[in-house]
C-alpha cells in the first residue's frame, strides 16, 4: 500500500468517492475503515437501509463475484465477511428503528453433526443484507430443532447447511419429517455445502441448492416471489 | 511435470504432481498421494509386487470437485495395460461423486468417507461419531503447513484461526507409524491451532485389509 493510501482520511472523501472506498476496504477486509466510513454515511444523514446497500452488500457483491471466479479464496472472503459484520452491527439496531423492507423471514442452520458453520455465517449475514430476517440455529441442528424453531418463527424459507459427506444425508431426514408432517409445502427449503451439488438437491425434495451466498439470495428472492405471486392469485 | 518414484518418494512431489506407475505387476492401484507412503510400506512389507500403484498429487484434496474427473481420467488411460484397477480414495468430499464415477466405469474403491476413517478402521470411526475432533494422519502432520496452514490463510492471517476453529475442541492425530519426532510435531500442531491433542495409534487399519483381499483375489485369478 502506498504512503499517500495509507494516509487516507475517509471523512475528507465526498460520498461518490466515499462508496467506492469503501468497497475497496471491504475486499481487503478492513473491518475498522468499513465501521468508519458507515458511521460516516449516517452523520450524513444517509439513511441505514442506503447505506447497507449501497456501501456493504455492492462491496460484498464485488467480493462474491470474484470468489465465484476463483480470483478470492475462502480467507479473504472471510476477512470481509468479518468487515461487513462490524458495519451490519452499527446498522441492524437502526434498520429496525427506520422500517427497512423486509423480504421475508429465514430459519437456519447447520444439520445434524455438522460444526462447519463458516458457509451458514455467510448465508446468514448476506440474507440479512438483503433485508431478509434471519433466525440463526447455529450448529449441530436435529430435526427436532428446525421443527420447533419453524413452528416457532413461521419463516418462509428454511436452509441447511452441511460440509461433510457424512452429514449432508441429514436434510433429507428433516425433509422427509415435513412431509410426513404435511407441512413440506408451507416452506421454501434451501440447501447449501461445499459437498453439495444441484443433482443432490433435486434428489432429496429441497427447492434448490445454493452454491454459494449469493446465489442464496438470488434464489431466496426469485421463489419467495414466486411464492407471494401464487398466493395473490389463488 | 516430475513424479515420484517408488525409490523416491518425496513429499512435495507427492503432494503437487504424485507418483508414477512403474509398469511392474498386473493389477493397478490407483491412489491419492497421500497414500504413497503407506502402501509403498504395506507393498514391501508384503512382497506384494504383483500390484502397481500410481499416485495422483494429494493436493487434489484441497479442490476435491477435481478429484473424480482426475481419476476418471487416469484409470481411462492405464485401465488397458492391467488386469484389474483399484481406487484407493475414500469419498474424500466428492458427495458421492467419485463412488458413482467408479461404479459406472467398473472399478473398486476403497469404503469409507476419508482416510481418517479407514485408517482406524470404518466400523470404529463411524462408532465414535467424534463431530469437535481435528484429525491428521502422518501424512498431514508432515505436511501441516502445505495442507492446513497455508490454504486457510493462516500464514497471513492468524487471527482467522478462531473462526475456521471456534466449534472444534480436539486434534486428533491418528499415527499410522511409532515415530516420537512426529508426535511432538503432531502437538505443535495441535498448539497452533488452538486445540487439545491426542494421538491414537491406528496402523494401517482398513487399508491393509482391503489391499490384502485384493492382493488374494489378484492371486486366485493367476492359479483359475
Amino acid at each position: 500500500m502506498s504512503e499517500q493510501e495509507d494516509d487516507l482520511i475517509l471523512s475528507d472523501l465526498p460520498d461518490e468517492e466515499l462508496v467506492p472506498q469503501m468497497h475497496d476496504d471491504l475486499y481487503d477486509g478492513l473491518k475498522e475503515e468499513i465501521e468508519e466510513g458507515v458511521n460516516i454515511l449516517l452523520k450524513r444523514g444517509w439513511e441505514p437501509y442506503k447505506v447497507l446497500t449501497e456501501a456493504l452488500v455492492a462491496g460484498m457483491t464485488i467480493v462474491g463475484r470474484d470468489f465465484r471466479d476463483g480470483i478470492l479464496f475462502v480467507p479473504e472472503v472471510l476477512l470481509a465477511a468479518n468487515a461487513m459484520k462490524g458495519g451490519m452491527a452499527i446498522l441492524k439496531p437502526l434498520l429496525a428503528e427506520t422500517g427497512a423492507p423486509r423480504m421475508g423471514k429465514m430459519v437456519i442452520g447447520t444439520v445434524k453433526g455438522d460444526i462447519h458453520d463458516i458457509g451458514k455465517n455467510l448465508v446468514s449475514m448476506m440474507m440479512e443484507g438483503a433485508g431478509f430476517e434471519v433466525v440463526d440455529l447455529g450448529i449441530n441442528n436435529a430435526v427436532e430443532s428446525y421443527l420447533e424453531a419453524i413452528e416457532r418463527e413461521q419463516p418462509d424459507i428454511l436452509g441447511m447447511s452441511a460440509l461433510l459427506t457424512t452429514t449432508m444425508p441429514y436434510m433429507k431426514v428433516v425433509i422427509d419429517t415435513l412431509k410426513e408432517q404435511g407441512i413440506r409445502d408451507d416452506y421454501i427449503v434451501l440447501v447449501g455445502g461445499a459437498p453439495l451439488n444441484e443433482e443432490f438437491g433435486r434428489a432429496i425434495g429441497a427447492d434448490a441448492y445454493c452454491r454459494d451466498a449469493a446465489v442464496a439470495v438470488d434464489t431466496a428472492k426469485e421463489l419467495v416471489a414466486r411464492r407471494h405471486n401464487q398466493r395473490a392469485a389463488s | 511435470m516430475t513424479t515420484a518414484t517408488a525409490e523416491t518418494t518425496d513429499l512435495d512431489i507427492l503432494r503437487d504432481a504424485g507418483l508414477d506407475a512403474s509398469g511392474k505387476g498386473r493389477i493397478l492401484l490407483l491412489a491419492c498421494g497421500a497414500l504413497a507412503r503407506e502402501i509403498l510400506d504395506l507393498k514391501a512389507a508384503n512382497g506384494w509386487d504383483h500390484l502397481d500403484l500410481h499416485c495422483l498429487p494429494a493436493i487434489l484434496h484441497n479442490t476435491p470437485e477435481k478429484i473424480t474427473p482426475s481419476v476418471r481420467e487416469a484409470v481411462t488411460a492405464r485401465r488397458a495395460d492391467y488386469d484389474r484397477v483399484y481406487v484407493l480414495y475414500g469419498d474424500c468430499g466428492t458427495g458421492g461423486a467419485l463412488a458413482a464415477s467408479c461404479a459406472e466405469m467398473g472399478v473398486e474403491m476403497l469404503e469409507g468417507p476419508h482416510c481418517y476413517s479407514f485408517f482406524e478402521g470404518n466400523a470404529a470411526f463411524a462408532a465414535r461419531d467424534e463431530m469437535t475432533a481435528f484429525y491428521l494422519t502422518d501424512f498431514l502432520v508432515r505436511q501441516f503447513d502445505a495442507f492446513v496452514w497455508e490454504p486457510l490463510g493462516l500464514d497471513r492471517h492468524p487471527e482467522l484461526r478462531d473462526i475456521y476453529f471456534a466449534h472444534y475442541e480436539t486434534l486428533v492425530y491418528q499415527a499410522q507409524t511409532d515415530d516420537p519426532a512426529l508426535t511432538e510435531t503432531a502437538r505443535d500442531c495441535a498448539k497452533r491451532l488452538g486445540l487439545r491433542f491426542e494421538r491414537r495409534f491406528t496402523g494401517y487399519g482398513d487399508l491393509a485389509r482391503s489391499l490384502e483381499a485384493w492382493s488374494a483375489l489378484a492371486t486366485e485369478d493367476r492359479k483359475s
